[in-house]
């Protein structure tokens, strides 16, 4: 009895199909993690007992973006482009110029940049019809985003050296702090098909 | 002819297997309407989806035409809903998370492009009501 005997292999010539079984399985259960999208935050519900009290805003600080249930788009009083949007946006923002029907700009301390104009009380209110149809509105959404992002950009380029997205948590508080993303998520308001 | 050594195959599929095991999560429902998410270039991460709840606008699927006409529908989980059910639905959503983590949570909007703005400023306005006040719209990356 002293031969040693040699162990047999356990065959796994099966373990890839089983595995690659294991494999298709988790192909077809499960999706890639693609998720991604505009985030943005509602206001708060209405109070019971608040009265009709609307917050006054100047008209200078409102950026006026309505959308009829036809999908033209008008700013102010005037019919323009989803293209042409991001522009607009990006003047009402910045306001350069100063201009006496943009929004106003009043001094403030910002940390890092000192003392800064910022057109702090504008607002960009977008308003649709119940027809409009939900591509135009994120459209729109989208080129105002966007409008914030190159600002914020140009500004951190010219301050830092570095884009946006490159900067310190402080740094791109201070930049927001310049350029504060106000896009209204208002009550929805009934409009005329005269729009 | 001597055969290949197929001995490491196995764990080369089980390498495999694990990849996608981590970067895939399971699909959550089974879709009833059918959607084509609006394309938009200036788009951000979902941050955490173990605190998001999805809100599926759309029409219903081709095999359920028949049965639910075309007008646009609202799916919560796995079926159908009303506007108002939404408030009862992000409420139990809401619960089911831990303490620390209800402040992260997020209600993403996947949203059909042709649907009209009604609908989803009725959802937005039953969402306020729920105080579910963080919202996404999903979308797509132009290619």
């Amino acid at each position: 009895m002293g031969k040693k005997r040699k162990m047999p292999g356990l065959n796994t010539s099966s373990t890839a199909d089983i595995s690659f079984m294991l494999l298709i399985f988790f192909l077809v259960t499960t999706s890639m993690d693609t998720d991604q999208g505009l985030g943005r935050t509602l206001p708060k519900p209405p109070e019971e007992n608040q009265e009709n009290n609307e917050i006054k805003i100047k008209e200078r600080n409102i950026l006026n973006i309505r959308i009829n249930k036809d999908n033209y788009l008008m700013i102010g009083e005037d019919y323009v482009s989803i293209d042409d949007v991001k522009e607009i946006a990006k003047e009402f923002i910045a306001n350069p110029e100063n201009k006496s029907n943009l929004p106003e700009k009043k001094p403030k301390n910002v940390k890092l940049l000192g003392q800064r104009m910022v057109t702090e009380n504008h607002v960009i209110s977008v308003q649709t019809d119940r027809g409009t149809s939900y591509w135009v509105y994120f459209a729109v959404q989208d080129k105002l985003v966007q409008a914030y992002n190159e600002l914020r950009n140009e500004l951190a380029k010219e301050e830092f050296g570095f884009k946006y997205e490159f900067l310190t948590k402080e740094q791109q508080e201070a930049i927001r702090e310049v350029y504060p993303q106000k896009i209204s998520e208002a009550e929805p308001k009934k409009y005329g098909a005269s729009l | 002819m001597p055969e290949m050594n197929t001995s490491s195959l196995p764990d080369l599929i089980f390498t495999i297997l694990f990849f996608f095991m981590m970067v895939t999560t399971m699909r959550e429902v089974t879709l009833k309407v059918k959607f084509e998410k609006p394309v938009g270039t200036q788009l951000e991460k979902l941050a955490r989806k173990s605190c998001t709840s999805f809100i599926y606008i759309g029409k219903p699927t081709d095999a359920l035409k028949s049965q639910f006409g075309e007008g646009t529908r609202i799916q919560l989980n796995d079926k159908y809903a009303e506007v108002n059910e939404v408030y009862d639905y992000v409420m139990t959503d809401r619960n089911e998370l831990a303490e620390v983590d209800k402040p992260f949570y997020t209600v993403s909007l996947k949203v059909d492009k042709e649907t009209p703005m009604g609908i989803i400023t009725d959802v937005k306005q039953v969402l306020r009501k729920a105080y579910a006040l963080k919202i996404v719209y999903s979308a797509n990356k132009p290619n």
